[in-house]
């Protein structure tokens, strides 16, 4: 299944693990910001409805 | 229906919130689909042997860093023009993208040089207007967060992405400009033009390059609403503190 990359096997693997690394972070960070904000704001928008 | 519409942050949160699902899965779809059609089932190069794998994510990625700044354009102007707060959040939500598009051009571009330039950098005109548009990237991402009013942050990462075009039109035509130094000028999708590509590789490309678009509409969609509910909660917040 994994192709022979013969002598270039650590730029080729390099490149995609760079790759994939930095989008998934990217996405982790943007999903863990928008959930955080989410709670954050709907706490503040409760306690405001209360009053 | 206009297009001014949602520049109302209600209206533009219903609609992101109703689409972003759709969006992603294909993101997915694509973006996984092409990165495995990419390295397992496409051959070695006659020339390049298997580095050539490494163009269904630097392209993507230097296509990408571009637009980004291209997008980010359009919305600062919408911003200066009518004073729509969604677009200039929308700006602030892809600068990071953006950034992260622009490290992943020039760290593949950099491996994919060493063995096939002999070496991994040089200061010619696209990979130095490249590394120029990065730190354009990094200086927009610090303004955002070095300035407290934002509207002020606004108005002057506005102003910078403009001035930053400069560099993200230098990044795409410095190789026409100069036409000297080790990296080529762009392969496929050239106005008037046909591909020299394989099919072989240019079909997974087309679909990476979809992936990498897809990905970044997701992602812009769901920061954009993020900093709609953080500039919220800011004021919301303030007005806590001083009842």
């Amino acid at each position: 299944m994994m192709p022979d990359l013969g002598k270039y096997a650590v730029p080729v693997l390099g490149s995609y693990a760079v790759a994939i690394g930095l989008i998934a972070a990217i996405v982790a960070l943007s999903i863990w910001r928008s959930r955080r904000m989410k709670r954050a704001l709907d706490a503040v928008e409760a306690r405001a409805g209360r009053k | 229906m206009s297009l001014w519409e949602y520049a109302n942050p209600k209206k533009f949160m219903q609609t992101a919130t109703r689409v972003l699902p759709v969006v992603s899965v294909l993101a997915a779809i694509c973006m996984v689909g092409g990165l495995v059609w990419g390295f397992f089932f496409t051959p070695d190069d006659y020339k390049q042997g298997a580095t050539v794998k490494i163009i269904f994510i630097h392209v993507p990625a230097a296509m990408m860093a571009i637009n980004v700044w291209g997008m980010m354009l359009v919305t600062s102007l919408v911003w200066i023009v009518r004073r729509h707060h969604v677009s200039a959040l929308a700006a602030r939500a892809a600068a990071p993208l953006g950034m992260t598009f622009t490290l992943i051009a020039l760290v593949t571009g950099a491996l994919w040089g060493q063995p096939m330039w002999g070496t991994w950098w040089e200061w010619d005109p696209r990979l130095t207007s490249f590394l120029i548009l990065f730190l354009f990237y990094l200086g927009y991402v610090a303004l955002w967060q070095a300035v407290e009013n934002p509207d002020t942050a606004a108005d002057l990462t506005s102003v910078l992405c403009i001035v930053g075009s400069v560099f993200a039109a230098l990044s795409r035509y410095a190789v026409k400009f100069w036409n000297q130094g080790l990296h080529q000028d762009s392969t496929i999708m050239k106005v008037g033009e046909k591909d020299p590509l394989d099919p072989a590789y240019y079909w997974p490309l087309i679909v990476c390059i979809a992936g990498f678009i897809l990905t970044f509409v997701a992602l812009v969609l769901l920061r954009t609403v993020t900093e709609i509910r953080a500039r919220r909660l800011a004021v919301l917040t303030a007005r806590e503190r001083l009842a």
